[in-house]
């Protein structure tokens, strides 16, 4: 194979694998805009929280002696899961239950504030500056000839994709089989007849923020190992990247969610690999203005008729 | 009283989920080890603290909601008011307010020529502030369309000024012309597509819209020097007079030789100012006019129902983009008359936070209303300076009072009450109407309050 | 007969699967008062938000003034000399009842910019003239001491009189009104009786009606139309509807 075709699968690769975080935080929206009908602003933070809990408990854990990956990763994702799972839930109760059912701009703009609180918190808390960490996870497969350009498949990729799969295969599973997962697409489609029937409908937009939040964290503990370099600013571009991979795909929907991960994944992982890496989020955000304009629906979502 | 004590018990949990790992131990890089410390006293001392409070407040809530209401309706007990009152009061009030009006506005040009240079500067800038939170008033307040991407209308202008004026060499007021249009040219064409879509969208997309400005700003490096900005932009004059020292253009005379008085570059600082004021005056009254316009209903019409607006023949997406085309444009004398006074410019000063503080003041002030926005920026901008080290703290107290303000007063601090159109019937059943500034046909009288 | 003021034919709308209008034609002359009557569910309301705009119809044609409207905007539909009202009353709450009838006038109205900013004379005369017509519209219909109230506290009778105001000052040719009876009571029904007619003698306004109170339909209406299921059932003069036995059938539920 020519050295380009390597370059377009390493790419692909890269793509793919950033591709695959943005879903799961972009699965995070579809939850909670599925059920309230509403963009969590601050839904982006909660991934970078995850990212520094993770960062956290793995620098204690190598300080205390155990060097197992195992069981860093182990306890990574449980801790920042819980943390984030908490920091979701109080989102929801400060920042949105208060406002219910009033001007749509009300949540909006406390999410907003929530957003902006939280990022400076981290900052205050943990510094502003970068916070780099050697990455646990080396090596990987070569794809092509030893000499010359070949493609890469690193493990830290690989098991990026594994836990992405694993999540969602989990998620799917709890909303199509569990009780709880029940009562979610019944407060979907109509949250006034859920309460009547005797289903605490506040409980479940609670657990739609932190089910949201605990993918959010899953993506933070993978991709703050993956790049190995963490700020609290990462939260604002990750969320508006994320929030694009949901409209992308049709907000609402779980499926889209992660068909519109993975297709901004590739599309900025082509844009920065052929183009320029500066323009990689202005590409991002145009294809946001574009599915918002031509298809604001996104690619799997269905159409809203307005009641008259 | 039990149930009462493990709610506590478990908001005191749920704080300490909250703070105990990033407050209460920090990340350090030593070498190329990562490693974790824990916080000294005082942050430790505040976590715990924090928890008694919220167990506190958790465990004795009824009292306190209770407490708090009792206050509340003693309060609202306190005020009586009958509605025949309150139309006589604003209308004798009318005339008073007009005087009390003139003489602010003598008293801020006057200001300037007895305070000191610092506290002038300062003043300049609020006025800045002042500007684009009465401009994102009219988009967010007036017309309810978030935008979240305000400060890249403010970048337009500015760098709209800057380049103009290095490639062709116009001066200031025909770029503060300039600025504005063009700023209100990006906000139309922005507008265009995105106004039909639902308001959290709309949100989001001017948010990215923002960041791409700036992204651009940054990387077209030819044009705008990238990171490094643009320097040297000239201030403002006064019909061809600067105010340097010597003149920088050949044939224009410097302020104080024209007026044979000693060189200060006091007038300078000055100058700047009574520019700002003279721009924030001009908003004031813009906006106090569009407010008793058609366009100004329609704004508020469209807020409360847009299904009705369009039953009635108005086109929606006409209505939202002459309030966002507006907005842009304040923006954009805001930014040219930034850009002037700095001299220099570089996208750092339009990133998000900007506009995040420019939303933080319309909603502390109020939506929609005039002088809460003014009094919002005045405390927004003058509390950083009186009390330097809140600096560090004033992005997430903006956050805070975003999240404060929305539970507890959505309206801002002086919402806003909009010029209403009154008719007064005559007791013989005649119809009749009277204006202060409205002359109608006949015996007609209308009253604005 | 002369050229209908507004005629459609053939009208369908579905939703997904389900077929709300079925081939649906009706014709509305000039100064006519026409009625759509039918079960509850019938698609009745559909038809209207086909007929404005709100929807877009899946198949059909309407034709208002000879030209084809079908699938125009909302507004655009407006303008062209059709407004409606909704069932369930959609007035500017926090506006007041004067400020409603402003709106409303607004494509009438001096909306430039300039003008507004220099309160031009010509900007003057139009407030003026905006004010006139809404202080007539208001002393027909009995709200003139409501004036300076927000639309809001008004009561239900009343918020549904400033609807159909709210209308008129839009000079438009055909006045649609969604069920304006609901709620209403005896008295009130009368006056809307009386205002519906006046509106077709002095005001050269055709009127088409959706409506469940059977003795405010037959009473005023030229023709009926009666719609079951999506699909039309039958038309006519109010005699003749009242004595077709689908009608009946569909109304009584025999099979």
């Amino acid at each position: 194979m020519p050295e380009s075709a390597y370059y377009f699968i390493q790419q692909l690769l890269n793509g793919l694998t950033v591709g695959s975080t943005y879903a799961l935080i972009a699965i995070g929206y579809s939850l909670v805009y599925g059920i309230i009908g509403m963009i969590n602003f601050a839904h982006g933070e909660i991934y970078m929280i995850g990212s520094y809990v993770a960062f956290i408990v793995m620098a204690g854990l190598a300080m205390i002696g155990i060097d197992s990956v195992t069981l860093m990763l182990l306890g990574a994702f449980l801790v920042s899961i819980i943390i984030t799972s908490t920091y979701g839930w109080s989102i929801e109760r400060i920042a949105y239950r208060p406002l219910r059912g009033g001007n749509r701009l009300i949540p909006l703009i406390s999410a907003i504030g929530m957003s902006i609180f939280l990022q400076n918190y981290v900052r205050l808390a943990q510094g502003s500056k970068d916070i780099a960490m050697p990455s646990l996870i080396t090596g990987g497969w070569t794809i092509g000839p030893a000499d010359g350009f070949s493609a890469t498949l690193s493990y830290m990729q690989v098991l990026i994709f594994v836990v992405t799969f694993i999540s969602m295969t989990a998620l799917t599973l709890f909303i199509s089989r569990s009780r709880m997962g029940r009562a979610c697409r019944a407060c979907a489609e109509d949250q006034g007849m859920t309460n009547l029937l005797g289903i605490n409908t506040n409980g479940i937009i609670a657990l739609t923020f932190v089910l949201g939040a605990a993918l959010a964290a899953v993506a933070g503990v993978l991709l703050g190992m993956y790049y190995g370099v963490i700020n609290p600013y990462i939260g604002f571009m990750a969320g508006l990247k994320a929030f694009t991979a949901a409209v992308l795909g049709g907000i609402g929907s779980i499926p889209g969610a992660v068909l519109g991960g993975l297709i901004l994944g590739i599309t900025e992982a082509f844009t920065a690999g052929y183009f320029s890496t500066e323009y990689k989020d202005v590409v991002a955000f145009s294809l946001l203005v574009l599915i918002l304009l031509f298809k604001p629906t996104g690619l799997l979502g269905k159409p809203e008729v307005e009641k008259v | 009283m039990k149930t009462r004590f493990f709610n506590a018990i478990a908001a005191t949990f749920v704080l300490l989920l909250l703070t105990s790992m990033l407050l209460g131990l920090t990340l350090e890089s030593n070498g190329t080890e990562l490693v974790i410390q824990v916080a000294e006293g005082t942050r430790l001392s505040w976590i715990i603290s924090g928890a008694v409070i919220v167990f506190l407040f958790q465990f004795f809530r009824n009292e306190i909601s209770q407490g708090w209401q009792n206050t509340r309706s003693s309060m609202g007990n306190a005020v009586p008011t009958s509605i025949s009152e309150k139309v006589k009061t604003t209308s004798q009030l009318s005339g008073l307010k007009t005087t009390a009006l003139c003489f602010l506005v003598a008293g801020l040009m006057i200001w300037p020529f007895f305070a000191s240079r610092g506290s002038v500067d300062l003043a300049t800038l609020t006025l800045i502030y002042i500007m684009l939170g009465l401009g994102l008033n009219i988009v967010v307040g007036l017309a309810g369309l978030l935008d979240l991407g305000y400060v890249g209308f403010y970048a337009v202008g500015a760098y709209s000024y800057a380049l103009l004026n290095m490639y062709f060499g116009i001066d200031f007021w025909t770029g503060l012309l300039a600025g504005g249009l063009l700023a209100a040219f990006f906000g139309f064409i922005l507008g265009f597509p995105v106004l039909r879509l639902r308001g959290d969208y709309l949100a989001i997309v001017t948010l990215g819209f923002g960041e791409i400005i700036r992204i651009l700003l940054n990387n077209l490096t030819d044009l705008t020097g990238g990171p490094n900005g643009i320097s040297q932009i000239p201030k403002p004059d006064l019909f061809g007079l600067e105010f340097s020292r010597r003149a920088k253009e050949e044939g224009n005379v410097p302020f104080h030789e024209f007026f044979g008085i000693d060189y200060s570059s006091g007038y300078k600082v000055i100058f700047l100012y009574l520019v700002a004021l003279l721009l924030v005056i001009a908003t004031v009254f813009v906006i106090n006019r569009l407010l008793r316009m058609p366009i100004g209903r329609a704004w508020e019409a469209l807020r409360e129902d847009d299904i009705a607006c369009q039953s009635l023949g108005l086109n929606k997406t006409a209505v939202k983009l002459s309030a966002f085309t507006i907005g842009a444009a304040f923006a954009g004398f805001a930014g040219t008359f930034f850009a002037a006074r700095q001299g220099f410019i570089s996208p750092e000063s339009f990133t998000f936070i900007e506009s995040a503080i420019i939303l933080a003041i319309v909603v502390l002030g109020g939506m929609g209303s005039q002088i809460g926005t003014v009094l919002a920026a005045i405390i927004m901008t003058l509390l950083p300076e009186f009390a330097r080290e809140f600096n560090e703290y004033r992005m997430l107290m903006f956050g805070l009072m975003m999240v404060f303000m929305m539970g507890w007063r959505p309206q801002g601090l002086l919402p806003m009450k909009r010029p209403h159109i009154e008719v007064e019937r005559k007791p013989q059943g005649v119809v009749s109407m009277q204006s202060d500034n409205l002359t109608t046909s006949g015996n007609q009288l209308v009253r604005e309050v | 007969m002369s050229q209908p003021l507004l005629e459609a034919s053939d009208l369908n709308m579905r939703f997904g699967g389900l077929v709300a209008v079925d081939n649906v034609a009706l014709r509305v002359h000039s100064d006519e008062i026409i009625s759509i009557i039918g079960p509850n569910g019938a698609g009745k309301t559909t038809v209207f938000n086909c007929l404005t705009g709100f929807y877009k119809p899946t198949a059909g044609t309407i034709r208002f003034k000879g030209e084809d409207i079908a699938g125009l905007p909302g507004h655009k539909i407006s303008r062209k000399g059709i407004v409606r009202t909704f069932q369930h009353v959609r007035l500017f709450k926090d506006m007041t009842v004067l400020e409603n009838l402003l709106v409303a006038q607004h494509r009438h109205m001096n909306t430039s910019l300039l003008a507004g900013l220099f309160n031009t004379p010509g900007f003057r005369r139009s407030e003026a003239m905006a004010l006139d017509k809404a202080m007539q519209w208001l002393e027909r219909v009995n709200l003139l001491d409501m004036a300076n109230r927000n639309a809001g506290n008004l009561a239900y009778g009343q918020q549904r009189r400033l609807e159909i105001a709210r209308c008129m000052v839009t000079r438009p040719d055909l006045l649609m009104l969604d069920e304006p009876a609901a709620g209403l009571n005896p008295k009130e029904t009368e006056e809307l009786d009386n205002l519906i007619c006046e509106l077709r003698d002095h005001h050269k306004v055709s009127v088409l009606l959706i409506e469940h109170d059977m003795q405010l339909v037959m009473g005023i209406s030229d023709r009926i139309y009666v719609i079951n299921q999506g699909r039309p059932l039958a038309s006519g003069t109010p005699e003749s509807v009242q004595n077709h036995p689908d009608v009946i059938k569909a109304y009584l539920g025999e099979t």
